[in-house]
């Protein structure tokens, strides 16, 4: 089979795909920034401190770079539902779509409206209108997250609906539907999960700092406050982690067979830590098992039921070697933030976290890793829902569009390349920020007025820019 | 079914045709300076063009957010049948609004490659104005429909009329985009868009002169609503407001009077609207879907028409606020951080 066989199914769920991963990786960034810049200019109102003016400066310059590329791969969200799967915005619109009004209505007007004064304004409003339009920002992205993760929630567990004759869902509890069984879980793992992540940012950047020897007190500062929230956030995030697989285990056995690497049903199950799923024999082989370890965590007793993936019907299953290896790179990355947390508080302790060594260059490593675990998580769910849209109602195939195969094949390869080349040029912009550090960043009162674009401003050191596009 | 209820799908369909001539109206006048971006003469002129529209933009866009988002929200058999219909032109709008959207963050990172923001800008603003106009005249020609699904290919909007429109779009924004630029700016490029403006404002009504009188011969149906009782009134009204409308933005852009030029462009935007209204209603995807038909239940539109009533107001007062913050002539100095 030549990839042009590809059916127009497959593709319109590869675009969809792509263009939602690339998607969430910015709104995941900007939940944390904009909580973190709310802070920020809280302790400067509250403490007086310069510093932390110069980390907000800093970060509103990546938030804002961040932000505008979340919202015009947010606009194309918007429209993806329709534009491949027609068929479940007919279905499922009735109860999915006024959730993402709401979203819409509540925080994407409300992100933007302040977000002009927040990257703009703060030299024409007072100082309490400018905290309040900051604090704006960061409650609008998390009611965004709230919303979406309603739609997607509801569409793994749904509740709350009835069937009418032409077959659409239509709510019959609005509250069973937005806070459907999965809703809790998934919110505070995803929001933990963003705030997680900037906090990796965050210490990367500082990590890199202090390698290179620019740690001023700003760096030293922000570093020791990401520091700090790895070490709060990372166990707890394993914990939550733990409590949505419960979630899943009871309303998508399937999903958590096929994470856990089961085919077959059995009590006392063994923890596979490694294998190789091996769909076509319907076993897992190479397998590194702790006994009795996925029973104790999925039910708390050593004899207790696991699922397998083979007791579920053919034609009911999720791909097992995707869901199976994504889990296991979340849940590997999960610990290592963990152990990054605690080394880091150790250092705290010891009183040198501003030494370079290995635990900074560690931290520079793992800087991306949050988005890494956000992307591979999110396989893992959206495989696991499989074949399903609307879990265990309307399947994928049903959902899909009226496509051509040529205009399917072109818009994949439209949005692959525009968003390599767009996102990839935001990326080494925001990578060049980052080496510039804080001390670039002046803060606006005592930033001269000049020249040079919306973001003229930021290029404090042109002879700088010259020689490090020089040297890119 | 209670009174109320009954009058849901009308009251959405006027909300959502709200958000979209609001989208259009404001989302137009900075895609509108997109496109004049390349004949701004100057660095400068442009620096300070794109200053003028930095930090009300992402606002303007959320507009697109909501009309997409609302026509899922409560007429989502025509949201997936308009979006399946009308496919590539829609991806193509998306990517340039990707395009441009970037531009306003990403021009001021880099030296080296400014000028290919700078064209990514305008490119961006062109295709995809030129995008919304083609969706809008395909939309109008009536997509093929069986059953609930769109069952016509991929290139049925392209025609002659949605070429028409498509250039019209143009016109139409940057007639509105010179109209920002008279408020915002000074000197040369002030002077520069008082020109601009007048020419823009001569094509748009020129454009709305033909697709007047395409209009009615696309469909029968069409045909009979500008014709007969009582579209005829509108028909005969129309063109002398649109004369009314157009008057007053030639007089007020040629006299410093960007407010009144900028009301007047919305003007003939809205007249433009509600000839559309009148050939479309009651069809959502014309000759094909009414609303009613594409409604989703009672409960749905009355679930989120509470928040409607609740948020648009404060959406609106706060969307004026941030324009007020940022009133007055933009210096090229002004809104980098």
């Amino acid at each position: 089979m030549s990839i042009f066989d590809i059916p127009t199914l497959d593709l319109a769920r590869a675009q969809f795909a792509f263009v939602v991963s690339a998607h969430i990786v910015f709104p995941a960034f900007s939940i944390g920034t904009a909580s973190y810049l709310m802070v920020l200019e809280a302790l400067r109102m509250i403490t007086g401190k310069e510093v932390f003016l110069r980390i907000f400066e800093f970060w509103k310059h990546i938030f804002a770079v961040v932000f505008g590329m979340g919202v015009v791969s947010g606009v194309v969200m918007s429209y993806e539902f329709g534009l491949n799967f027609a068929h479940f915005s007919d279905k499922a619109g009735p109860v999915i779509g006024p959730l993402m009004g709401y979203e819409v209505m509540t925080a994407f007007f409300l992100e933007a409206g302040f977000l002009g004064i927040m990257l703009f304004g703060r030299n024409r409003v007072n100082k309490w209108i400018y905290m309040f339009a900051v604090t704006m920002v960061a409650f609008g992205t998390l009611l965004s997250a709230f919303w979406i993760l309603s739609v997607n929630s509801w569409m793994q567990t749904p509740a709350g609906f009835a069937m009418n004759d032409v077959g659409q869902f239509i709510p019959k509890n609005w509250w069973e539907v937005i806070f459907n069984p999965s809703l809790p879980y998934r919110f505070v793992h995803m929001v933990l999960a963003a705030y997680l992540t900037t906090a990796l940012v965050v210490a990367g950047v500082g990590a890199w700092h202090h390698i290179k020897g620019t740690a001023d007190d700003a760096v030293r500062t922000m570093f020791r406050m990401a520091v700090a929230m790895i070490l709060v956030t990372a166990p707890i995030q394993i914990f939550a982690g733990d409590q949505h697989g419960l979630n899943t285990l009871e309303h998508q056995p399937a999903k958590i067979a096929a994470m856990e690497g089961h085919w077959e049903t059995s009590k006392g199950a063994g923890l596979i830590l490694f294998g190789i799923p091996n769909p076509s024999q319907e076993r897992t082989d190479y397998k590194i098992e702790v006994p009795y370890a996925s029973s104790l965590i999925l039910t708390h007793s050593l004899e207790g039921e696991v699922p397998g993936l083979g007791d579920f019907p053919a034609n009911e299953r999720p791909p097992m070697t995707i869901v199976f290896f994504t889990f296991r790179i979340m849940v590997g990355l999960g610990f290592a933030f963990a152990a990054i947390g605690l080394w880091g508080g150790w250092l705290m302790l010891r009183k040198r976290l501003h030494e370079p060594g290995l635990f900074h260059k560690v931290a520079l490593v793992f800087a991306p890793g949050g988005f890494l675990a956000i992307i591979m998580g999110w396989f893992t769910t959206e495989f696991g829902r499989q074949p399903y849209t609307v879990y265990g109602h309307f399947t994928t195939a049903e959902s899909v569009s009226n496509l051509s195969h040529g205009a399917a094949w072109a818009a994949l390869i439209g949005f692959v390349v525009v968003y390599a080349f767009l996102f990839g040029s935001g990326t080494f912009y925001l990578l060049r920020l980052m080496r510039r550090g804080p001390e670039s960043a002046e803060p606006v009162e005592n930033t001269p007025q000049r020249a040079g674009g919306v973001a003229g401003a930021m290029l404090a050191n042109d002879v700088t820019t010259e020689k490090e596009e020089a040297h890119a | 079914m209670s009174g109320f209820a009954h009058y849901l799908p009308d009251i959405w369909a006027a909300i959502i045709a709200f958000a979209i001539l609001t989208y259009v109206v404001l989302d137009g006048f900075d895609l509108g300076i997109g496109i004049l971006f390349p004949f701004l003469g100057s660095e400068e002129n442009r620096t300070r063009a794109m200053n003028s529209v930095a930090p009300v933009w992402d606002g303007n866009e959320t507009w697109l957010v909501m009309g997409g988002g609302g026509l899922l929200a409560v007429f989502p058999l025509a949201y997936g049948i308009i979006l399946n219909a009308l496919y590539v032109p829609i991806i193509i709008m998306l990517l340039s609004l990707a395009f441009r959207g970037v531009a306003f963050e990403f021009r001021g990172k880099t030296r080296r490659w400014q000028k290919l923001w700078d064209k990514a800008f305008f490119g961006g603003s062109l295709i995809a104005t030129l995008a919304q106009g083609a969706i809008l005249g395909g939309l109008l020609r009536g997509p093929e429909v069986t059953g609930r699904t769109f069952t016509g290919g991929p290139f049925d909007w392209v025609s002659w009329f949605s070429l028409g429109t498509a250039l019209a779009l143009v016109a139409g924004y940057v007639m509105l985009g010179s109209a920002w630029l008279v408020i915002k700016t000074s000197h040369g490029l002030y002077d520069l868009a008082r020109r601009v403006g007048q020419v823009s404002l001569i094509v748009t009504l020129g454009f709305i002169g033909l697709a007047s009188l395409a209009t009615p011969f696309l469909h029968p149906e069409y045909y009979h609503r500008w014709f007969q009782w009582p579209g005829v009134i509108w028909s005969a009204v129309v063109p002398l407001l649109l004369m009314v409308a157009g008057f007053g933005y030639w007089t007020a852009i040629r006299s410093d009077r960007g407010v009144v030029a900028y009301l007047s462009g919305i003007a003939i935007f809205i007249l433009c609207f509600m000839g559309l209204g009148l050939s479309i209603f009651p069809y959502i995807v014309p000759a094909s879907i009414t609303i009613r038909e594409a409604s989703t239940t009672a409960m749905s539109q009355g679930f989120i028409l509470v928040g409607a009533a609740i948020f648009l107001p404060i959406i609106l007062a706060y969307t004026a606020y941030a324009y007020w913050v940022f009133r007055g002539k933009t210096s090229e100095h002004e809104h980098h951080y």
